[in-house]
C-alpha cells in the first residue's frame, strides 16, 4: 500500500525544491532526462549493451554453443584434456572459462572495452580485431560512398520529378525507381556480373575483384584513389541503383507536399525567384522525411553488404561475417557481428542527431506521436 | 432463407466491386496478374510439368527448345521444370512470415496504443531497439548455430524480426483513429467494444495492414533467398534460392550458355517482388475509398 502512495509525494515534493544542493542536483538531473542529446545517447548505449550481453550469452551459455563445440573438438580431434582444451578456448574466444559467469561477463565487457576481442580460429593466432580493422574501412567507405550519392542523386531527381509532375520524365523515373527498389540489391549485383562481365564482357570483373590492386601504394595520390575507386564502383553502383528509387519516391511526394504550403505561395506572391524557392523554401522543408530514412537506409545497406561484398568480392566486414560463418569461425563472426550492430547504432543515433538539428521541433519534445 | 440469399448477395456484390477495385489501377492490376500467375505456377505448375532429377550428360546447357522452353542446366536437367517446383518454399514461408508477422504487429501495435502507459512505454522502446539493429546479419549469425532448413521455423525467425515496423504503424493508426468523429460517436451511442473494434476502427486500417502484409512479405523472400543462396539455410528440395546458389557455383558468370540458367531464378524471384509490390498499388485503392478516382 504504501509503495503506491510513496511516488506521488515524492513528485509533489520534487515540484517545489529548496535551493539546497540536492535541491539543484535534481533540478540538474530533471534538465538532464529533458536533454535530447543526451537521452538519445543513453539510447544508443543501451541498445549497444543489450547487443552486447545478448551476443555473449548465444556464444558461451547456449547449448551447442561456439565454445563448447571448440572444446569437444579438440578434444576429439587432437586428444587433449577437458581442462586444456578449455584452457585453449579461453585464449581463443577471450573469455576465462574456469571463472564463475558473472566473471566471464564482466572480463569479456573489459575486453570489448579494450578492443580485445580474442584471436580467430581459422587463421590461427591472429588477434580477430585486426582483422576487424582490416575490412571494416572498405565497407564504410563503399557504404558512405553509395549513401552519399545514392541521397544526392535521389533528392534532386524527386525534386525535379516534382516539379514536372505527369511528365514523361515523371513516369520513366518513376517506374524505373519502384522497378530497382523492389528487386533485391543482390539479384541486380548478379546480373551486374552476369551480363555486363560474363555474357556481354564490358567489365573486367575479375579483376575488380578485391577492395584494391595488390602491390599499390596507398596514399592520397590519383593512381590510388583512382583504384580504390575502381573496385568499389560495382558495389557502389548496385548500392546507389537499388536505394535512389526510394529515396527519389520520398523526395516526390515530400516536394509535392512541400509546394502547397502556406509560405511557398507567399514566397511567389513576393515575387522571388522559382531558384530561391525551390532551393530555399522548398527543399529546405522537403529534405525533412528524407533525413528519417537515412537511419533505416544505413542499417539495410550495412546488413546489405554481407550479400552484395560477397557477390562482388569486395573485402569488407560483409564478406568477412559471411566467411567467419562459414568456417565456423566464432570469435571473428562474434567481433564482425558486434562492429556491423555497433556502427548502425552510431549511424542512427547520427542521423536521429541531425535531424534533431534540423528540425528544432524534436529538440523540444513538443512533437508527440511519431 | 431470404435473409441468407441476401447476405450472399450482398458478399457476392462485394466480390464483384472489389474484383473492379482491383483491376482500375493499371499497375496495381499487373501485379494482380502477376501474382496469380506465380501462385498457379507454383501450385498447379508441378502436376503440368514433371521435375526429373536424372542428370544427362549429352544435354548440358541446351539453348531453349520446345522440349526445354528455357533449356537445360549444368547436369542436362530442364532449367523450366525447376522453375516451376522450385517456388513453393519461397512462396509458403513468405506468406507464412507475412501472416504471422501482421498478426503479431496487430495484437502488440493495438494493445500498445489501446492500454497506453506503462506496457506502450515498453513495447515501443523494444521496437526502436528492434528497428536499429541491422536485420541480415542477426539472420546469418542465427544460421549458424539453429539449422533453419525448416519452413515453419523460418517463417518463425522471420516473422520475429520484421514485426516491429508495423507494430508501429498500426499504434499510430489506432491511436489516431481513437480521436475520429465516428468512433466518438459509436461510442456515444454505446455500441460496444466489439462493435467499435470490428466494425468502425478494423475496416479503416485494412489498407495498412493488407500493404504491411505484403511488404513483410517481399522482405521474407529477400532474406530467405539470401540466406539459402549464401548456403546458410541448407534446403535439400529444388528451390528458387538453391538454383542461384548452385549457378553461380557453377560459374554461370564464365559460362555464355549457362546464361539462362542464372537468370531464371533471378527472373522468377524479382518479378515475384515486383508483383507483389505493385499490387499494393491497387490495395490501396480497394480499402482507401479516398484515392478511388472513380468507379
Amino acid at each position: 500500500m504504501l509503495e503506491g502512495v510513496r511516488p506521488l509525494s515524492a513528485i509533489t515534493a520534487l515540484r517545489n525544491l529548496p535551493n539546497t544542493a540536492s535541491g539543484r542536483a535534481i533540478r540538474l538531473g530533471r534538465r538532464l532526462v529533458a536533454n535530447y542529446v543526451l537521452r538519445r545517447l543513453i539510447k544508443a548505449l543501451i541498445t549497444v549493451w543489450l547487443v552486447v550481453t545478448a551476443t555473449f550469452f548465444i556464444i558461451r551459455l547456449m547449448p551447442g554453443s561456439p565454445v563448447e563445440i571448440y572444446i569437444q573438438e579438440q578434444m576429439s580431434l587432437y586428444g587433449m584434456s577437458y581442462d586444456d582444451a578449455r584452457a585453449q578456448a579461453s585464449a581463443m574466444f577471450g573469455i576465462g572459462l574456469d571463472r564463475p559467469v558473472i566473471f566471464q561477463y564482466l572480463d569479456y565487457m573489459g575486453n570489448l572495452l579494450r578492443f580485445d576481442m580474442g584471436t580467430s580460429y581459422k587463421s590461427f593466432g591472429t588477434p580477430v580485431i585486426s582483422m576487424v580493422a582490416k575490412f571494416l574501412p572498405w565497407t564504410l567507405f563503399s557504404v558512405g560512398l553509395s549513401l552519399l550519392l545514392s541521397f544526392t542523386l535521389g533528392m534532386i531527381l524527386g525534386m525535379i520529378t516534382a516539379y514536372r509532375r505527369e511528365s514523361l520524365l515523371d513516369h520513366v523515373l518513376s517506374t524505373l525507381g519502384s522497378i530497382f527498389s523492389s528487386v533485391p540489391n543482390y539479384l541486380v549485383a548478379m546480373v551486374i556480373i552476369v551480363l555486363l562481365g560474363g555474357y556481354w564482357r564490358i567489365l573486367p570483373i575479375a579483376q575488380m575483384r578485391g577492395s584494391m590492386t595488390p602491390g599499390i601504394e596507398p596514399g592520397f595520390t590519383p593512381e590510388f584513389i583512382g583504384d580504390i575507386l575502381f573496385h568499389a564502383s560495382m558495389p557502389v553502383a548496385t548500392y546507389v541503383l537499388t536505394t535512389v528509387g526510394g529515396w527519389m519516391l520520398t523526395m516526390k511526394s515530400s516536394t509535392i507536399a512541400t509546394l502547397e504550403e502556406d509560405y511557398v505561395t507567399a514566397a511567389r506572391a513576393r515575387g522571388l525567384p522559382d531558384r530561391r524557392i525551390m532551393t530555399a523554401y522548398v527543399g529546405r522543408n522537403a529534405i525533412l522525411p528524407l533525413v528519417t530514412q537515412l537511419a533505416i537506409s544505413v542499417g539495410f545497406i550495412v546488413g546489405g553488404s554481407a550479400l552484395i561484398e560477397n557477390i562482388f568480392v569486395y573485402m569488407g566486414v560483409g564478406k568477412l561475417l559471411i566467411d567467419s560463418i562459414n568456417q565456423r569461425d566464432y570469435p571473428v563472426m562474434q567481433a564482425v557481428f558486434l562492429i556491423i550492430t555497433v556502427a548502425v547504432i552510431l549511424a542512427n543515433l547520427l542521423a536521429d542527431l541531425l535531424y534533431s538539428r534540423l528540425d528544432p521541433r524534436i529538440r523540444t519534445g513538443g512533437g508527440g506521436e511519431a | 432463407m431470404s435473409i441468407l440469399t441476401r447476405a450472399s448477395r450482398n458478399v457476392l456484390y462485394d466480390l464483384w466491386r472489389t474484383l473492379k477495385l482491383l483491376t482500375h489501377n493499371r499497375v496495381g492490376f499487373v501485379g494482380l496478374v502477376g501474382l496469380i500467375w506465380f501462385i498457379l505456377l507454383t501450385f498447379a505448375g508441378p502436376s503440368l510439368v514433371p521435375l526429373s532429377q536424372e542428370s544427362s550428360m549429352t544435354e548440358i546447357y541446351q539453348p531453349p527448345s520446345l522440349a526445354h522452353p528455357l533449356g537445360t542446366d549444368f547436369q542436362g536437367r530442364d532449367i523450366w521444370a525447376q522453375i516451376v517446383h522450385g517456388g513453393k518454399d519461397v512462396l509458403i514461408v513468405a506468406c507464412i512470415t507475412g501472416l504471422i508477422s501482421t498478426t503479431i504487429a496487430v495484437t502488440l501495435g493495438s494493445l500498445s496504443a489501446v492500454l497506453a502507459g506503462i506496457f506502450d512505454s515498453f513495447i515501443m522502446w523494444l521496437t526502436d531497439i528492434w528497428l536499429t539493429i541491422p536485420h541480415f546479419p542477426v539472420l546469418a549469425v542465427l544460421a549458424a548455430f539453429v539449422k533453419l532448413d525448416n519452413v515453419w521455423l523460418l517463417a518463425f525467425i522471420l516473422s520475429f524480426l520484421s514485426w516491429p515496423t508495423l507494430a508501429r504503424a498500426v499504434r499510430a493508426q489506432v491511436l489516431s483513429l481513437k480521436q475520429r468523429d465516428y468512433v466518438e460517436a459509436a461510442r456515444a451511442l454505446d455500441l460496444g467494444t466489439r462493435h467499435i473494434i470490428f466494425s468502425e476502427i478494423l475496416p479503416n486500417m485494412m489498407s495498412y495492414l493488407a500493404i504491411s502484409l505484403v511488404f513483410s512479405m517481399t522482405s521474407a523472400i529477400y532474406a530467405q533467398v539470401a540466406l539459402v543462396y549464401l548456403g546458410l539455410v541448407p534446403f535439400a528440395t529444388n528451390n528458387w534460392g538453391v538454383m542461384l546458389s548452385l549457378a553461380w557455383t557453377r560459374g554461370a558468370i564464365y559460362y555464355r550458355d549457362a546464361l539462362l540458367y542464372i537468370m531464371a531464378p533471378v527472373m522468377a524471384i524479382a518479378l515475384f517482388q515486383l508483383s507483389l509490390v505493385w499490387l499494393t498499388r491497387s490495395l490501396e485503392e480497394v480499402f482507401n475509398p479516398r484515392l478511388r478516382t472513380s468507379v
